[in-house]
């Protein structure tokens, strides 16, 4: 029985064609009736790809044919740029998915979940059978060990999750904290949920237009602050999140000292995503107040993504391992990979392929 | 085993806060309450009479308070933190030409006992208060400058540290004044330089405490006090000892 995997990814094409080749609910019967004793389709924002196993050579075009979503065009007219991972490639190329080391944001853990959802999905249909279930239960396991023994998913790398990461290394647990949300805009609306996510329950949004203040503060089950009274809320809240359309600073040190005196041992997090600039940067230097701008967050959640790359090799270390195992321990029923690959120029390593 | 362990996966940046520091820093614990013990058989008395002796009483003390604490306290990375000073002050006893054996003057005294072994226990509440300190300034610093180094990516909260830097200065506050008044009880005359000493690190920490309590000293400057204060009193307990050494009943 030969394993093989074949797809798109966001390393190789564009949203456009993935979406032509997202497969749908009958793919993985269509593919077995081409032939497949075995079929899986994982369809992400980021990849569409299909894990097969069958005696006889199933051809990518065949597989493209059962994948088209809008038949405008025959496959093998425009070559589509799948890849195609046989044998021991296939192996390591899954264990590589689970672990989100071939993901667009290294170490992102949604893909986990999509994996696993994929193959329930084909489990139920009947369409994975014993030799794709032993593959994926490895590859959770892997996915897991990975996890665990590396730090592959540490750190946030979005600007509401950074803002939400340093919030925590503040004040620790959210769910005291009180939270101003001042100008509505959409950024301050994705703080906002962040926060509220982990468990911020006291929001209030404070806003020139009342209307759009409403607005927000119904989405994000807030309370309304009259513009003018913000300042007055400044010395009650923890984290200030700031998003107005003022051309001059709305705070610098002086007016926001005797507020600082105040809160005396509380510390004030203040975040600032408004261009240009809500608050004076000599804020920061104040004793108890922390204030990030747009481009101190963004070049926080890049340095979580450098950490993650350095964790990449040891990673792949144990991959390495598990492919070894795996592939020994069913070497029988296991191909090696196919000398010739239907599109060698987009079969390069997978290694390669992730650190594009 | 807990320095080693820490240094090693917070180099290869996989290091994962754990149990692994509490039960090396307890396994030391017992062989270091084994050592004191024997070490007490022998001179008859609670092991504090030599400089060698105050500072493996201060290394077992410091990894006391450390598991006393309870859970809200031994914060991620304190184990960490807390067992290289342990560990150097035992390597600085052991190293150093201090482990001189002299003729104690002074006859053993339940009070004095007392008095010593209270005082070098608070001595390690202000040393884990030392500590959270340090580690405060690095999670502060880190905040403040928007580059969250690597190996201290774990480090706690800055308002879970400085609840336990507070109740950690209260802790050893209240334990010192108990080690100082109960000198008094001991029925002998005090040596000046010692009581000095021993008032001049009690006003230090309750200036620190007072400041605090009077919102004059923001949390940061209560950190970098409790670092100065530490570093302070263990320079005068080693005067303290040393005077204890030379000093003979009138």
């Amino acid at each position: 029985m030969n394993l093989f995997c074949i797809g798109l990814s966001h390393h190789t094409t564009n949203v456009e064609t993935r979406e032509r080749f997202a497969g749908h609910d009958e793919t993985e019967c269509i593919l077995r009736r081409a032939g497949c004793a075995e079929a899986l389709l994982l369809t992400t924002c980021n990849r569409v790809e299909v894990y097969g196993a069958s005696d006889k050579h199933i051809s990518t075009d065949d597989i493209a044919r059962c994948l088209t979503r809008k038949i405008d065009r025959e496959p093998h007219e425009y070559a589509p740029p799948f890849y195609r991972y046989e044998g021991e490639k296939c192996v390591q190329h899954l264990f590589r998915v689970a672990s989100g080391l071939d993901s667009m944001v290294v170490g992102e853990s949604e893909i986990f979940g999509q994996t696993k959802k994929a193959y329930e999905s084909a489990r139920s249909s009947g369409a994975a059978g014993p030799y794709l279930h032993r593959l994926f239960q490895r590859a959770f396991r892997v996915a897991k060990q990975v996890r665990t023994h590396t730090e592959i998913n540490r750190g946030t790398v979005s600007v509401g999750s950074v803002a939400v990461d340093l919030a925590q290394r503040i004040f620790g647990r959210l769910n005291d904290c009180k939270v101003l949300v001042l100008g509505a805009g959409e950024m301050s609306e994705r703080t906002a949920r962040a926060l509220v996510s982990r468990g911020v329950s006291d929001l209030r949004v404070s806003n020139r237009s009342l209307d759009r203040a409403h607005d927000l503060a119904r989405l994000v089950d807030a309370r309304t602050v009259a513009f003018e009274e913000w300042p007055a809320q400044c010395s009650e809240i923890d984290i200030l999140i700031t998003s107005t359309s003022s051309e001059t600073p709305l705070l610098n040190p002086k007016n926001l000292a005797p507020v600082v005196h105040d809160r005396f041992d509380r510390p004030l997090f203040i975040i600032d995503i408004a261009v240009p600039r809500d608050v004076d940067p000599a804020v920061n230097e104040m004793e108890g107040v922390y204030l990030y701008d747009i481009d101190s967050l963004q070049s926080v959640a890049e340095q979580s993504l450098a950490l993650r790359r350095q964790q990449i090799a040891a990673a792949e270390t144990i991959i390495a391992e598990h492919v070894a195992v795996f592939v020994a321990s069913t070497s029988r029923g296991l191909n090696r990979p196919s000398p010739t690959s239907e599109h060698p120029s987009l079969g390069e390593s997978p290694v390669r392929a992730s650190q594009q | 085993m807990a320095v080693v362990r820490t240094i090693v996966s917070l180099r290869a940046g996989i290091y994962r806060p754990g149990r692994f520091s509490f039960f090396a820093v307890g396994l030391g614990f017992i062989f270091q309450t084994a050592f004191l013990s024997i070490r007490g058989h022998a001179v008859g008395r609670c092991p504090l009479t030599n400089l060698f002796e105050v500072f493996i009483f201060l290394a077992w003390s410091i990894a006391l308070i450390y598991m006393l604490v309870g859970p809200a306290y031994r914060l991620s990375l304190m184990g960490a933190f807390t067992a290289p000073l342990v560990f150097l002050i035992q390597v600085f006893a052991l190293l150093a030409p201090i482990d001189v054996r002299h003729q104690v003057k002074v006859p053993p005294n339940s009070w004095l006992e007392f008095h010593a072994s209270v005082s070098i226990v608070a001595y390690g509440a202000f040393a884990l208060a030392c500590i959270a300190g340090i580690m405060y300034l690095v999670q502060e610093r880190q905040l403040k400058t928007h580059h969250l180094h690597s190996v201290f990516y774990h480090l706690p909260p800055l308002t879970d540290l400085f609840a336990a830097i507070t109740r950690l200065l209260w802790l050893g506050f209240g334990l010192y004044t108990a080690g100082i008044v109960s000198g008094f009880f001991t029925g002998n005359p005090l040596p000046r330089r010692q009581v000095v000493a021993a008032i001049a690190v009690w006003l230090l920490y309750a200036a620190i405490l007072q400041g605090r309590y009077l919102r004059w000293l923001a949390p940061k400057r209560v950190a970098a006090l409790c670092v100065i204060g530490f570093s302070a009193a263990l320079t005068l307990l080693w005067g303290i000892t040393f005077s204890a050494e030379t000093y003979t009943l009138p």
